[in-house]
């Protein structure tokens, strides 16, 4: 497994009073789009910020390499220069700070992407009009005031900007309209032709899939990997749900000894 | 400047700063000290040395006797026993004549002022510049065409010589900040040297700032510079501030005032840039009296000294005037700053709105003061006073004192005070983007001080952030 871009090895990680991951593995290759599917409380949303490395968490066990480098103990700043990026659920408000100087300072600290100021106002320019986000937004406080629709396309705007090895999407669909989410599977679309980059995406929801093809599913419960198989499994739990995952690991109950609380642990996300 | 440099000079991202921007001494060899402590003797030869009308000698003798009467110690705020007043210098003054070039200013201080950018700002973007050294303004222009509207913009002392302005000192002197007003007006009126007197005809609009800037190169020294301005009927003015000093081991004091006259229709934004260094008493007094439909905008950036006490004041007057505060406050390791604002509503249809922030840091302690008086006749007055303050440890304090005196019913006062930290997933946002813990915490500050630097002119808003990053790389580095 050592050509993969992503490598995540019995990967264990939780908060301080609670465990929530338990060996979990997981293979990306360079390209490959990947989906996590799984119901409320699985891990898939810790599993994408252990990923990126956010302290909230603790790594028990386990490794995660990228791009051929162990980055287990590395901080979200040296995996995001690395090439991994995460799009949250609901990204931050930072006031004061203006969205276009934040964009301009996280490309100029890359050096594959530092340009003149012109060419980086055109750059902006077009993938604002790409999202169809209006450019006075560019102007306004980062996040300050967004809707969750805005705040997405915010998040696709980073991402077409930083070109990221591999993207993890944190169910970017959620709380979109129809059209918001049109504008956003475009962005991730472009996101595969342009900068042909892997992509982790964690969903609920079957219809961000419908314009991505599909290499892996993974299906997650209670923090372990429960299924994994081809693009064909989404369709299966589209139509029959998490049920089976759920009883077939209640059946494999010796491997949640570890793990107090565990499959009723609640909810993990 | 080019298109692309002046982008870079955005307000969130910060150039390189050289930390011995600020933190650098001359040499006093040659200059003319005066004794420490303070003697009737000592005003005596500051008054003689200024060759100045009678009145104000008398005005100092009074004011040295004022002085001497009044305990030493407040009963309330920082401490200030590190000052040892029997060895500070009142009058260091540079052995040189006030210079309308640059060129004609000594090579040292010169060099000092052109570290800090002044000559340069002049040439691009003020209508005109005083520098003042220790005691003494060693440098004073104005642009011609200012002076042609009939702009005065010189030093106290040039204006007590000139027949024409000598009348015009003595009425406004003293009057708005009196020398009973509290122990260090006392001692300011007593030996004050250098500031600024600005006079403002009716009507007249200045495009452009004028700029004093204020440095304390001496040890163990006082400044006390006076600043006055004159804003008659209808006129618009912009007055910068600016003021620095390196780092002693001994205290130093600054005990200026700022009278501000601000007459009917007219307005005045004052601007104030304060980065002293972390041994000085800062005890300024600042005050402005707003007439009828006049304005009165206050803009302030405290970043340097030991000890602070400073609460510029308002006086709203006449009807409709207004006010408008915008401050920010960053103590960090052996700070203990006390600053706030007073305005006082006496005109009917009066508004003032207060809005600071406070950063503290390294056990920094911030003390947020306001006070806000209501008359009697103030039918209408409106106030909205807002206090952000910014934690970013554990073992730093902020306090929030409001007080509000309101004395007509139909006047409506409102306060809001938050205390707030950095939160661990703005600080994960920014990281997971790429920027560092101390780039993430810093972007966080900087965009926390923002609606402050936004008002300030972009070489000011530059050198806050600078001030900023200087002090956020000590947090971390």
């Amino acid at each position: 497994m050592a050509d993969q871009l992503l490598n995540v090895s019995a990967l264990s990680a939780g908060t301080e009073d609670k465990p929530i991951l338990h060996g979990v593995d997981l293979a990306v290759g360079a390209g490959e789009c990947h989906v996590l599917m799984g119901p409320n409380g699985a891990g898939k949303s810790t599993l994408g910020h252990v990923i990126m490395g956010d302290p909230a968490y603790a790594v028990t066990g386990g490794s995660i390499t990228f791009d051929g480098a162990d980055v287990t103990e590395l901080t979200s700043d040296k995996r995001s220069l690395a090439g991994i990026f995460l799009s949250y659920q609901a990204p931050v408000e930072v006031p004061g700070v203006p969205l276009y100087s934040f964009l301009r300072t996280i490309c100029q600290m890359r050096p594959e992407l530092k340009t003149t100021a012109r060419k980086f106002r055109q750059r902006v320019g077009e993938i604002a009009d790409q999202l169809e986000l209006d450019q006075s937004f560019l102007m306004r406080e980062l996040n300050v005031g967004f809707s969750g629709g805005e705040k997405k396309k915010i998040e696709m705007l980073q991402l077409l900007l930083l070109q990221p090895k591999l993207a993890i999407l944190d169910e970017t669909d959620s709380g979109l309209d129809v059209d918001a989410l049109g504008i956003v599977s475009r962005g991730i679309q472009a996101y595969r032709e342009q900068v042909g980059g892997a992509l982790i995406v964690i969903t609920h929801n079957t219809r961000i899939l419908e314009r991505l093809s599909v290499d892996r599913t993974h299906v997650m419960v209670h923090g372990h990997m429960v299924a994994e198989g081809d693009a064909s499994l989404i369709a299966d739990i589209d139509a029959n749900g998490f049920e089976r995952f759920e009883r077939a690991l209640g059946e494999r109950d010796e491997a949640c000894v570890d793990c107090p609380g565990c499959p009723k642990a609640g909810d993990a996300e | 400047m080019s298109d692309e440099r002046r982008e870079e000079r955005t307000r969130t991202q910060v150039a390189d700063v050289n930390r011995s921007l600020y933190d650098f001494t001359k040499s006093e060899e040659g200059y003319e000290r005066y004794d420490d402590g303070l003697t009737p003797d000592i005003v005596r030869a500051i008054s003689a040395k200024k060759d100045e009308p009678a009145w104000m000698l008398e005005m100092r003798l009074a004011a040295l006797d004022e002085y001497h009467r009044r305990p030493m110690a407040p009963n309330w705020g920082p401490s200030i026993a590190g000052l040892d007043l029997d060895h500070i210098s009142t009058y260091v003054s540079p052995r040189t004549k006030q210079a309308k070039s640059w060129d004609d200013v000594p090579e040292d201080i010169k060099d000092t002022f052109e570290r800090l950018g002044i000559p340069e700002a002049e040439r691009e973007s003020l209508a005109g510049v005083g520098a003042q050294y220790d005691s003494e303004i060693v440098y004073h222009n104005m642009r011609e065409d200012v002076a042609k509207q009939g702009v005065i913009y010189t030093t106290i002392e040039d204006a007590l010589h000139d027949p024409a302005w000598e009348p015009v000192v003595h009425e406004y002197f003293g009057t708005l900040i009196p020398p009973t007003d509290h122990k260090f007006a006392a001692l300011h009126y007593a030996v004050w040297s250098g500031g600024s007197f600005v006079y403002v005809p009716a009507g007249v609009t200045l495009d452009y700032p004028l700029q004093s800037y204020f440095r304390l190169n001496a040890a163990g020294a006082g400044q006390f510079e006076h600043t006055l301005i004159i804003v008659e009927p209808g006129a618009d003015l912009h007055f910068i501030e600016g003021c620095s000093a390196p780092k002693y081991y001994e205290a130093n004091l600054h005990a200026g005032a700022v009278e501000l006259f601000v007459k009917d229709g007219a307005r005045l934004r004052y601007s104030t840039i304060e980065n002293w260094s972390k041994n000085m008493y800062n005890l300024n007094t600042k005050r402005s009296r707003v007439g009828a439909d006049a304005k009165m905008e206050w803009v302030s950036g405290s970043f340097g000294s030991h000890v602070s006490y400073l609460y510029p004041t308002t006086i709203l007057a006449g009807d409709r005037g207004s006010c408008e505060f915008t401050g920010i406050t960053f103590a960090g390791a052996t700070q203990d700053l006390d600053t706030g604002c007073k305005v006082i509503m006496n005109g009917a249809d009066t508004t003032a709105t207060v809005d600071t922030k406070s950063i503290s840091k390294d056990g920094g302690v911030n003390t947020f003061r306001s006070s806000v008086v209501v008359g009697r006749r103030a039918d209408r007055a409106r106030c909205s006073v807002s206090c952000q303050s910014l934690m970013l440890d554990d073992i730093s304090r902020s306090d929030t004192i409001p007080a509000m005196d309101v004395r007509n019913a139909t006047a409506q006062v409102g306060h809001e005070a938050t205390i707030g930290r950095i939160s661990d997933d703005t600080i994960l946002y920014l990281m997971s983007r790429g920027c560092s813990e101390a780039e993430a915490r810093t972007l966080v500050v900087n965009g926390f001080a923002n609606p402050v630097s936004k008002e300030l002119p972009l070489e000011y808003a530059v050198e806050m952030n600078n001030l900023i990053k200087l002090e956020m790389e000590g947090a971390i580095g």
